[in-house]
């Protein structure tokens, strides 16, 4: 029997991947979320603000909206501490390597991006690392 | 239009990842957790999205410019540097410690509670932060590149 998640996992990845390919396709540009806001957020990317704000709001309003008839949770912990250090680590790591998840991951291995291969082996291997190291060698997390 | 056409990807990005699970930080927190009650869901959200954006740079590959006139985008140095692997385990430290990355920091604004808020503002100033450091080179990784 599959997991149901699992299906749902492959449903909404579909829609993500079909979000990237429209944005490509139509608006020419990469899917990336870190470097679309890293770009407003250093100004490396004021040229092409509107863009990037419309894709930035549209991207927080539709999951609100959704959030009303469809509810979930994010159940991300209550250590003001971790969140702060882990944000700063995804921030500061992103625009360092130049992409994320989406970018890197979505965007670069869908073209066998040797650089989208490499930062994904990176941080999936990085974030395994520290999820061991934390939750079962110290019992941090 | 461009704005128009950049909303409604973002609305289906933001979507897909409510539906697929990946806002839900348990979820990509337990893809990381191989030694404990390991989820693999997250392989399925990243098999699906790859498949429509392989076909998408297929597409991209016989055509100049995009359906908006846009050049599209074109890929240069593709060197591996300390930039990339540095950055990439950063990231991936943080990843794990909270179990969001940024679409998903985005995605969740509106109903993660003021500890999403904290760690999008967080994030920001962690991006904030990387700019002096880095010094991408031309078609490294032209994300949204300028028109």
């Amino acid at each position: 029997m599959i997991n149901p998640d699992w299906l749902w996992g492959l449903g909404g990845g579909l829609l993500i991947g079909c979000a990237g390919a429209m944005f490509l396709l139509v608006n020419g540009r990469v899917m990336g979320a870190s470097g679309i806001l890293g770009g407003l957020v250093d100004g490396t990317g004021r040229d092409t603000w509107a863009e990037r704000s419309a894709f930035l709001g549209a991207l927080i309003l539709a999951p609100l909206l959704l959030s009303r008839v469809y509810p979930t949770a994010t159940q991300l912990t209550g250590n003001w501490l971790v969140i702060l250090v882990a944000g700063l680590l995804v921030g500061l790591g992103t625009r360092l390597a130049n992409g994320c998840t989406s970018g890197h991951g979505v965007c670069g291995i869908s073209r066998l991006s040797l650089r989208g291969l490499v930062a994904t082996a990176g941080y999936i291997l990085a974030g395994g690392v520290t999820m061991a190291a934390l939750r079962h060698v110290w019992g941090l997390i | 239009m461009r704005s128009v056409f950049a909303a409604i990807s973002g609305a289906v990005f933001g979507i897909g990842l409510m539906l697929s699970g990946m806002t839900d930080t348990t979820k990509v927190q337990g893809w990381l957790d191989v030694f404990g009650n390991w989820d693999p869901t997250l392989a399925f959200v990243m098999g699906g999205a790859i498949v429509p954006m392989a076909v998408a740079w297929r597409i991209a590959a016989h055509h100049r410019t995009s359906a908006l006139g846009t050049v599209l985008p074109t890929f240069g140095d593709q060197r591996l540097d300390w930039r990339l692997i540095t950055g990439s385990i950063l990231f991936g430290a943080g990843w794990a410690l909270a179990g969001l990355c940024p679409g998903p920091a985005l995605a969740s604004l509106g109903f993660g509670g003021i500890g999403g808020m904290v760690f999008l503002l967080a994030m920001m100033a962690g991006m904030l932060a990387a700019a002096p450091l880095r010094a991408p080179r031309p078609g490294e990784e032209p994300w949204i590149s300028a028109r």
